[in-house]
């Protein structure tokens, strides 16, 4: 990575510091670091409904029965949520849908991308600032619509209960009510919200890196959103056209998927993977970038093998496009398909492997500070490397004929997900911290944070393996009596997580009652990136006069 | 500031030590959980961390694959990357190593770490496609079962022997507790097969997506609508075997389980004259299409071009 030299920003950002009205500024914003501010505060908030969702899933889970989703429960007299197995479908429906498009996703890339990638490249700002707003607002409203959605009659009940994979023909004659096709607007909203997110990125990256800003010296983040807004550019169009298919499908009397009349429900199941495997890497991806960064500041250490970790992502990237089928082994596709499918999947261990055995590198030989976003980012690697290791396990169509649509596969997918990019997520939201709010967090409470989730989530998805491989199968509201130890042990780590998850917000609340004021750069020597040239919180514009990059050792 | 560093420390290592033993303490139970009830066939066994019992040779091949091969490598993989984390912690923490090296380059160890995980996928990626295709291989079937998927319940047709389908509801709550079965495992009227004899199941469904699901086979097949897949196993131990639905089919997807009897030759026979009237061809055709009892090897045999004695094996080429 490369160093800022001949920096002078006080003086060259004089008088830009002037910002504009309240409700100019928030709702017509046109402001990179306004924006990927609105981004981080809309994900926060649907983070906290999606975590809520879980909550209701785990505790139905606790024990086997139906009590929760009963009628008469006592979250009934909520009446926010149905109270029938539906109800249950529907939540677990709107947990994943959430997390995906309106918490990681916003965090990652809406949030830490639209902040540091121009600041890293030395751009004052995005491309295309008033399509960034767009992007902002068109997410509001899909989330608007979701929401909606939970609320409006689906047709065996409130809600769309078919699971995110909206496979059809559950998503058409399944759910005859309007329910559906508000998610399926939502979705078509939040996808050209993510399209023009991408646009915005690519042209921003290509376009307005600073003098001497190669791509080869561009910080790891800004090349992991680089590859992950091509991935959304190449991806969501195909999803969009199957959702809307599956629109026409519904409503206009097309027969895409429906056998009866010539069509083909696991066509829709290829289009939406296409998607669907590119979407998991774009969110994992930008935390790929962001652990790089902090394990490299925290080690006071150069990157190990920049080279090899900006293209181990290109790679998984690229394959990451030809092994969408790797979740349809069980749809009856021919021999000679799965088989290439087990082998390409397979394929992605080996750059993923690089990247984790480099963060390793970076490590070795350095001088760490174990400070809070060294701990998210410590416990990321390892516990990326476990759910990593069950993909392997996965990728093999063999055993997958056991684990398919078993708790394997939900503890597999939330060890990379809810374990490896919502620890990012946390990394780079304490590392940049200071940088974003401009007051400092409290590091007792950062590290107590980090210990109560990290012992919570492994609680909750460690147990799940075993009954995944005792075959106990996903989007289940009731179990057999036989899987009731580790659901229940399940569920006691969500309490546990629930627990990390206030003192997170305790640690919003300590900081903004406290104020204590930021350091330009609070990490010293290993921060090397520019956003740590400028103060805390950055100035309105900055680098009006672009900084000029000089290469650096390597 | 080196104070603050080692109350960190210390903090990290007592913590890991708390997930450590939690850890360790969930084998225990896990283990003890075990030793009092056994291991179940055919269901699964109360807190049990592992493949559910085989009772088919695929699932035994796929038991041996996970257990032997693909278990060890990704413990030690794991395993690795905690141990050089542990050291780096202890290691390379600030005060133990105050000046950091610069070094971010070694061509050697990434040649290392390249090549090492493409020659374990390559291992592990022999027996991976050695399980594939003997999952596709199927043997001569001795009997088709159309199993149909329904919201939410499971049709089982036989057509060699002409038994036209039969539905096969869960039991209620009070039913299955009072005829002493699993409840969500149990079905009023199971589908009933011979032991040792190959079974191929075609799989579709009716309304929306099913899958059709056995652990202890390692069987799992979506029923798709319009389409017709088709899976097989060979029972050796006879016995009650209990799958789940295991596709998101709607409102009572959780309560559409497979049960399958499996019986002695001669109990099947008086099974399937109880259901169908004679249906003289087929089961004359039977007993010729009882193979010696081939020593488990399903990889070795080649299903096809054997012309079929029993007429309803025809279609050998599996569409699954």
């Amino acid at each position: 990575m490369a160093h800022a030299a001949d920096i002078d920003h006080h003086d060259a950002d004089h008088g830009a510091d002037e910002k504009p009205p309240f409700f100019q500024r928030w709702f017509f914003s046109t402001n990179h670091k306004d924006i990927g501010t609105l981004y981080i505060l809309f994900a926060i908030m649907a983070g906290l409904v999606g975590g809520a969702l879980s909550g209701l899933i785990r505790w139905e889970l606790a024990e086997p029965g139906i009590q929760i989703f009963a009628a008469n429960s006592s979250v009934s007299l909520l009446g926010l949520i149905e109270q029938s197995k539906h109800g249950y479908n529907a939540v677990v429906t709107a947990h994943a849908l959430i997390m995906i498009f309106f918490m990681v996703m916003p965090a990652m890339i809406g949030g830490f991308g639209n902040w540091f990638v121009p600041i890293m490249i030395g751009a004052p700002d995005m491309a295309f600032p008033r399509m960034n707003n767009v992007s902002f607002w068109l997410l509001v409203a899909a989330w608007v619509l979701l929401l909606t959605s939970m609320f409006v009659d689906g047709g065996p009940g409130k809600g769309f209960g078919g699971g995110w994979t909206i496979y059809p023909p559950l998503s058409t004659t399944g759910h005859t009510g309007p329910s559906m096709d508000l998610a399926i607007l939502s979705l078509h909203l939040a996808g050209a919200s993510s399209i023009l997110g991408a646009i915005n990125f690519i042209t921003t990256i290509f376009n307005m890196r600073a003098p001497g800003m190669t791509l080869h010296r561009m910080p790891l983040f800004a090349w992991s959103v680089l590859i992950t807004a091509f991935l959304l550019l190449l991806s969501l169009p195909v999803l969009a056209g199957a959702i809307t298919m599956l629109l026409t499908d519904r409503n206009f009397g097309t027969h895409f998927f429906d056998p009866a009349a010539g069509g083909d429900p696991v066509m829709f199941q290829h289009l939406f993977w296409f998607f669907g495997h590119p979407e998991v890497y774009i969110l994992i991806l930008p935390g790929f970038g962001i652990i790089s960064h902090i394990v490299s500041t925290f080690s006071k250490k150069p990157i190990f093998g920049y080279l090899a970790m900006a293209y181990a992502m290109v790679a998984i990237g690229f394959v990451g496009f030809i092994v969408w089928a790797h979740h349809m082994y069980t749809v009856g596709m021919s021999i000679n398909l799965r088989a290439y499918f087990v082998a390409a999947t397979m394929v992605i261990a080996v750059p993923t492997g690089v990247k984790i055995f480099s963060w390793i590198a970076t490590m070795w030989g350095g001088s760490i500070s174990f400070k809070t976003p060294m701990l998210w980012a410590i416990g990321f690697i390892f516990l990326f490397t476990v759910g990593g290791v069950t993909g392997v396990v996965l990728s093999n169509a063999g055993i997958d004929y056991s684990l398919h649509d078993t708790y394997y596969v939900v503890a597999h997918f939330h060890y990379v997900l809810s374990l490896g990019a919502v620890f990012a997520i946390f990394a780079g939201f304490f590392y940049w911290f200071e940088k974003m709010w401009g007051v400092k967090y409290n590091e007792f409470l950062g590290c107590l944070q980090f210990w109560i989730m990290f012992v919570g989530v492994n609680l909750v998805f460690f147990p799940q393996h075993f009954l995944g491989l005792q075959g106990m199968p996903r989007r289940y509201v009731d179990y057999p009596d036989a899987f009731t130890l580790w659901n229940h042990v399940s569920s006691v780590g969500y309490v546990i997580t629930a627990v990390g998850v206030l003192v997170f917000l305790v640690i919003l609340l300590e900081a903004a009652i406290r104020r204590r004021k930021a350091e330009a750069n609070p990490w010293g020597e290993g921060a090397t990136t520019l956003e740590w040239t400028l103060s805390s919180p950055p100035p309105f514009h900055q680098f009006s006069d672009p900084p000029v990059i000089k290469a650096d050792s390597h | 500031m080196k104070a603050q560093i080692q109350g960190m420390r210390r903090k990290l290592t007592s913590v890991a030590a708390v997930a450590a033993t939690t850890m360790a303490l969930m084998g225990v139970f896990a283990g003890e959980a075990l030793a009092k009830s056994g291991e179940l066939l055919g269901q699964p066994t109360p807190g049990a961390i592992d493949l559910q019992m085989s009772a088919s040779p695929l699932k035994y091949q796929a038991t041996e694959f996970h257990n032997l091969i693909l278990m060890p490598i990704i413990t030690a993989i794991t395993l690795l990357v905690l141990g050089l984390l542990i050291w780096i912690v202890i290691r390379y923490n600030a005060k133990a190593n105050p000046v950091p090296a610069k070094f971010s380059h070694n061509t050697t160890v990434e040649i290392i770490w390249t090549i090492g995980p493409v020659l374990i996928l390559m291992v592990i990626a022999i027996f991976s496609f050695r399980l594939l295709f003997a999952y596709n291989d199927m043997p001569k079937p001795y009997l088709t079962v159309k199993a149909t998927g329904y919201q939410w319940y499971w049709g089982y047709e036989y057509p060699d022997q002409k038994i036209s389908e039969i539905t096969s509801v869960p039991l209620k709550k009070e039913e299955a507790v009072a005829k002493g079965v699993p409840y969500l495992l149990a079905a009023d009227k199971p589908m009933v097969v011979p032991v040792n004899q190959v079974i191929r199941v075609q799989v579709t469904a009716a309304d929306v997506i099913h899958a059709f699901a056995l652990p202890a086979f390692g069987l799992k097949t979506d029923a798709i609508p319009g389409r017709l897949n088709e899976t097989w196993f060979k029972a050796d131990k006879i016995g009650v075997y209990y799958g789940q639905c295991s596709e998101l089919c709607g409102v009572d997807h959780s309560n559409m389980p497979i049960e399958i009897h499996v019986v002695s030759q001669a109990d099947f026979d008086a099974w399937v004259k109880t259901k169908a009237p004679a249906a003289p061809a087929a089961t004359a055709a039977a007993p010729a299409a009882v193979p010696a009892p081939a020593a488990g090897a399903p990889a070795a045999t080649t299903p096809a071009a054997a012309p079929a004695s029993a007429p309803a094996a025809a279609p050998a080429a599996p569409a699954a």
